[in-house]
């Protein structure tokens, strides 16, 4: 049986509407994204298929679902990252603080200057630690005290102690939990609006797994997160609103439902996800 | 459900021996291509003895003072060696010029912008493109490259052959061979540090350069010496569209003619009816291709210490 958490209640956005068998939404104001009927595409495989949710802000937002259910697909669509592949493609919308990301004349390196990610491996860049949580600033031409950003990212990733003697050695010997906690201190050093976490700890050890949990936790005071994970627990533990996805007959995801982490977790409206989070599938 | 036997079987060597027939089979076949790969190692020595036998003949009779004389007449006793070298250094030095920014270009364009498309028809061109004869290369160099282009950059009269025309033929040369091993380098930098890059809203330009690029740069350095060692050797280019096919004078002017190590040492070989006799002219051919040897392997182990050394692990 996955980890029951109990949240406080009233660290939760009150969903506007409140029947349990309607879409959560959220009043407007705090509505970082709202997807709307989106279906992606790579080639003429449908991936992901007619996806309706809100992403609230300053809120850890969990994407879970079986493999093939088109998670990932779905976060990298978020920041645009699916652009890199030739065959991709989308369809409906996706407003971000009201603007379609996917709208003519949107840059998705502006996309990607203000909504981060963290990918699956940790991937630091063959550099310096330093470097490495000093690039996105330089490229977006920070003209401020750089040593004092590279400080405050560190610190915030909870990296800073372990690496403030060594902040010339390669960002490629720390172990793979410092690695990734690099990467977070990557991303924030731009200041991005929003974080995307691929699985973030998937290649991680129990413990390095915690400390990012723990990171995360922190984090949404600033930021708003959302995550794609395996892990169930991982998303019982760590997200406030879990969105469950699966494989339909057509091999493509679909969204089956969206809820305060808690309600998913403890009373699932869909037999789909019960078996799910049961471990009865997935 | 079959019975379970009440005790395991005892096995003695023999069971678990094996064919003998097998393993002479396994060996033959280790030692066919063990001769195989020794044989390039063999030819190598042979070739490094032969040169220094001749080389050691030459060195031996010459005066040696005449070594550094500035001028190469090899028939009139005159063995200029800085005169060669600097004309190697020139053409290997003008085909870099022209090789590394065309090459490394090529080498970015194809891994980090090209669609696939695009790539599945530039790469076969390119390497189509290295797979043409030098010595068609040569003709190209003296009767397109010298008076079109050397004739525009060099002032005042410039003559058909010259060193320059031999730098940019050989630049067009070694080209490809720079492009293809950087763009390898380039291509096989994993997909996830791009994917950072752009996460952090590199632009495309951000990406190639500051990232894929530092991150190939061992790869890079080492398509970059591969070149430079080609151009050190490469001959027919040189020894068409150069021009000083009896012996030259020092120059390192790449407007006029010159006469690198390799064009001195096929001017020998080509004349060597009347060279070879009681002159020194062709064991010094010998000498010639012993110090170029000298030079290309140390470019060589150069290179391999560099990507040893900045190789780095992602």
């Amino acid at each position: 049986m996955p980890a029951r958490p109990t949240l406080d209640e009233s660290e939760q956005i009150a969903p506007a509407a409140t029947t349990d068998a309607a879409p959560l939404a959220f009043p407007e104001d705090d509505v970082v994204f709202r997807v709307e009927s989106v279906s992606c595409y790579y080639g003429s495989f449908r991936a992901v298929r007619d996806v309706s949710l809100e992403v609230p802000r300053n809120r850890i937002t969990a994407l879970i679902g079986p493999s093939g259910s088109g998670k990932s697909t779905l976060l990298r669509s978020f920041n645009r990252m699916n652009d890199l592949i030739e065959t991709a493609r989308l369809e409906g919308r996706i407003l971000y603080h009201g603007v379609d990301l996917h709208a003519d004349g949107v840059d998705p390196v502006e996309v990607r200057r203000r909504i981060g990610m963290v990918f699956q491996k940790p991937n630091p860049f063959p550099k310096s630690i330093y470097d490495n949580v000093a690039f996105g600033p330089r490229i977006a031409g920070y003209r401020g005290d750089m040593d004092a950003l590279v400080e405050r990212s560190l610190t915030r990733a909870a990296l800073w102690d372990e690496v403030k003697d060594k902040l010339r050695a390669p960002g490629t010997t720390l172990s793979g939990g410092q690695q990734q906690r690099l990467c977070i201190a990557r991303a924030i050093a731009v200041e991005p609006d929003v974080i995307l976490m691929d699985e973030p700890a998937s290649a991680l050890d129990p413990i390095a797994t915690l400390r990012i949990e723990e990171l995360m936790h922190e984090l949404k005071e600033n930021y708003t997160i959302l995550i794609v994970t395996h892990n169930m627990q991982q998303a019982a533990r760590a997200s406030d609103y879990t969105a469950f996805l699966s494989m339909g007959e057509d091999r493509a995801g679909y969204l089956v439902e969206m809820a305060p982490t808690e309600r998913l977790f403890t009373s699932p409206q869909h037999r789909l996800t019960e078996d799910y989070i049961t471990g009865r599938f997935g | 459900m079959t019975a379970i036997p009440s005790h395991s079987p005892r096995l003695s060597v023999d069971d678990l021996r094996g064919s003998s027939a097998r393993r002479r089979r396994e060996l033959f076949v280790r030692i066919a291509f063990m001769a195989a790969a020794s044989l390039s190692i063999v030819i190598s020595l042979l070739i490094i003895l032969s040169l220094a036998g001749e080389a050691w003949n030459f060195i031996s009779q010459v005066d040696l003072p005449l070594l550094l004389e500035r001028g190469w007449f090899p028939r009139r006793d005159l063995f200029g060696i800085p005169t060669i070298v600097a004309g190697t250094l020139v053409v290997a030095g003008i085909g870099m010029l022209v090789a590394t920014p065309l090459g490394l270009g090529a080498a970015i364009y194809l891994s980090e912008y090209a669609s696939p498309r695009a790539r599945r028809v530039i790469k076969p061109v390119l390497e189509v493109l290295a797979g043409i004869p030098s010595v068609v290369l040569g003709y190209f160099a003296l009767q397109v490259i010298s008076p079109v282009v050397v004739d525009q950059a060099c002032p005042g009269i410039t003559e058909q052959f010259n060193l320059a025309a031999a730098g940019i033929g050989v630049g067009v040369l070694i080209t490809p061979l720079v492009a293809s091993v950087a763009e390898d380098a380039m291509y096989a930098v994993p997909r996830s540090l791009r994917e950072a890059a752009y996460g952090l809203g590199a632009q495309r330009r951000t990406t190639s350069l500051r990232v894929v690029f530092p991150a190939a740069i061992s790869g890079i350095v080492a398509a970059l010496i591969l070149g430079l060692s080609r151009g050190i050797g490469e001959t027919m280019v040189v020894s068409i569209a150069a021009g000083a096919t009896g012996g030259s004078l020092f120059s390192v002017n790449p407007c006029a003619p010159g006469q690198t190590m390799t064009a001195a040492m096929t001017a020998l070989a080509t004349g060597s009816d009347q060279v070879r006799g009681a002159t020194l002219a062709f064991p010094s051919l010998f000498f010639v291709g012993m110090l170029l040897f000298v030079f290309t392997l140390a470019l060589n182990l150069f290179a391999d210490r560099f990507v040893r050394r900045v190789r780095v692990r992602y």
